[in-house]
């Protein structure tokens, strides 16, 4: 199998390596300032607003909301054109509407990318994250649709 | 630096996939075709602007084109966005004095699959690109329609406002004879008909994929008003890196509809004699269709969320609009070369010299790339 019939994977380095780590564990967090307390994504070295070096990373419920969707057509690389359409949202997590990930709503954990039919998805649909099984030391965190609308 | 230069020649290759020359040859035509326009020699050539993506470095240049010493080089990187700012540079190098001719450019083969830019060679995503690729989010268009699909939701922007941008732009290229679709019109049916890209946009939201060059050069108002052309004058310039932005994946700062256009526009206007309603004709950065409204908007021609409906009743066309806007057909309908025929359309048009004509265009606003970091021209004569 050549790399281009393969889905991407991140590349962690010095900044996201935490993030990927702690996906690895079944946990999603994001960087937060040691010094000022505000939360960031994605992760930099340096506090955007009080320049502090230091950080850490926080847990958070891992619960959000869709702010916005496309649903991708090919041409696209091989491996995603296979399961085309598909979706991919944005979604903001609700300990703090400005921190936003990128993601896809799929129908519970290792789903396929189009295992939810993009017809259902709605900006404000409420979602939990799920962590697909490692592949080449990377669980992916994709979110799955919880009832109700905000 | 205000009209302390001015653009006197521009030039261009033919536009179409699958030129037979290299970006270099495609470069060097594009350069000497602007030369001749402006009467210049190109041994009188001593600055040199372009962008990052640029393949064809300035000692080839200027080896190529025989200039003599050159005293100025710059490039600007962010893609589309450099494209005002690479004129930009040029003129603020002759008003200091660094260099007297200036010649700014853009070669670009994009006409074959193998020259997308996602189409990669490892499947490992780096840097900032790993917060968003790996989810399937792999072009340029489906980073533009994540914020499309939200900018609709907030403000009630529909297809057919989309489909205004995309039919207005087409007109021009049929009347214009140099444009990739020179012989294809474009009906709001085969729009609403058309198949998907990245919904909600379609392939008609789409920039077209480009083989070609364009070339302007700038030199001192004083030496432009002894040459044959009307001379277009760079009245202000202005680039900008909005706060948080991270190019066109800025879902990340507070509000990721308000690009770069508003930044831009703000310190382009301070700078400039004239205001948005003083504006004759627009060349506005069109890689995707929504990146119009959104810079209707930031550029102050309309009120936020006010867009959408700013592209309705033919309102963007050379001859019943209020704001004339892409009228060589742009990136969309004419050829994309990251924004450079946008700057040369401009300049005809204050030369009264193009094929969708304003009559007495005096003012011309020429816009990059909304969504990356960006820069804009105010131009006139």
């Amino acid at each position: 199998m050549s790399v281009a019939d393969e889905f991407l994977l991140p590349a962690p380095d010095d900044d996201s390596q935490p993030f990927w780590d702690s996906c690895l564990e079944g946990v999603l967090r994001v960087q937060a300032c040691a010094s000022c307390g505000r939360r960031r994504f994605p992760p930099r070295p340096m506090c955007p607003w009080c320049r502090s070096f230091d950080r850490d990373w926080q847990a958070v419920s891992g619960r959000g909301s869709i702010w916005s969707f496309v649903v991708a057509h090919p041409p696209l690389l091989p491996a995603y054109s296979a399961v085309a359409p598909y979706n991919v949202i944005v979604v903001t997590l609700d300990e703090d509407p400005s921190l936003r990930l990128v993601g896809n709503v799929i129908d519970g954990a290792d789903a396929s990318l189009n295992s939810v039919d993009p017809s259902t998805i709605t900006i404000g649909d409420p979602v939990e994250v799920v962590f697909d099984a490692p592949v080449d030391g990377i669980a992916m965190p994709r979110w799955r649709m919880l009832g109700g609308r905000r | 630096m205000k009209d302390q230069t001015a653009i006197v020649g521009v030039g261009q290759t033919a536009y179409a996939k699958g030129l037979p020359q290299s970006e270099k040859q495609l470069a060097l035509e594009a350069i000497i075709s602007a030369l001749d326009d402006a009467g210049i020699d190109p041994a009188e050539v001593d600055g040199l602007s372009s962008y990052t993506l640029e393949t064809t470095e300035e000692i080839e240049i200027a080896r190529n084109l025989g200039t003599g010493d050159i005293t100025y080089f710059s490039q600007v990187g962010y893609g589309g966005g450099a494209g005002c700012a690479v004129v930009g540079h040029a003129a603020m190098a002759v008003a200091t004095g660094q260099c007297r001719v200036a010649v700014a450019w853009r070669s670009r083969k994009r006409g074959a699959a193998g020259a997308r830019p996602w189409a990669g060679v490892s499947n490992r995503v780096r840097g900032n690109l790993q917060w968003t690729r790996p989810w399937g989010l792999l072009r340029p268009v489906d980073e533009i329609a994540m914020l499309t699909r939200r900018y609709m939701h907030e403000f009630g922007a529909t297809r057919e406002h989309l489909a205004n941008v995309a039919v207005a732009a087409r007109r021009h290229a049929n009347r214009n004879p140099g444009a990739m679709m020179h012989d294809k019109p474009l009906t709001r049916e085969m729009y609403m008909d058309a198949r998907w890209i990245s919904e909600p946009l379609c392939l008609f939201d789409n920039c077209l994929e480009s083989d070609g060059a364009g070339a302007v050069v700038i030199t001192g108002a004083d030496r432009a008003r002894d040459l044959g052309r009307t001379p277009v004058y760079v009245h202000a310039y202005a680039q900008s890196i909005p706060k948080q932005h991270q190019t066109m994946t800025n879902y990340f700062c507070d509000d990721p509809l308000l690009g770069p256009s508003w930044a831009c526009a703000e310190r382009l206007w301070a700078r400039a004699d004239f205001g948005p309603a003083d504006i004759d004709v627009a060349q506005l950065y069109d890689a995707f269709s929504p990146l119009i409204p959104l810079s209707l908007e930031g550029y102050g021609f309309c009120g936020r969320g006010e867009g959408a409906a700013f592209t309705d009743d033919g309102n963007l066309e050379f001859d019943r609009g209020t704001l004339p806007t892409n009228t060589s057909g742009g990136g969309m309908s004419e050829a994309y070369v990251h924004g450079f025929n946008l700057i040369v359309e401009g300049v005809r048009q204050l030369r009264d010299e193009s094929h969708s004509q304003v009559s007495d265009a005096e003012t011309c606003l020429v816009t990059s790339g909304e969504g990356v970091p960006t820069s804009a021209l105010l131009l006139r004569r």
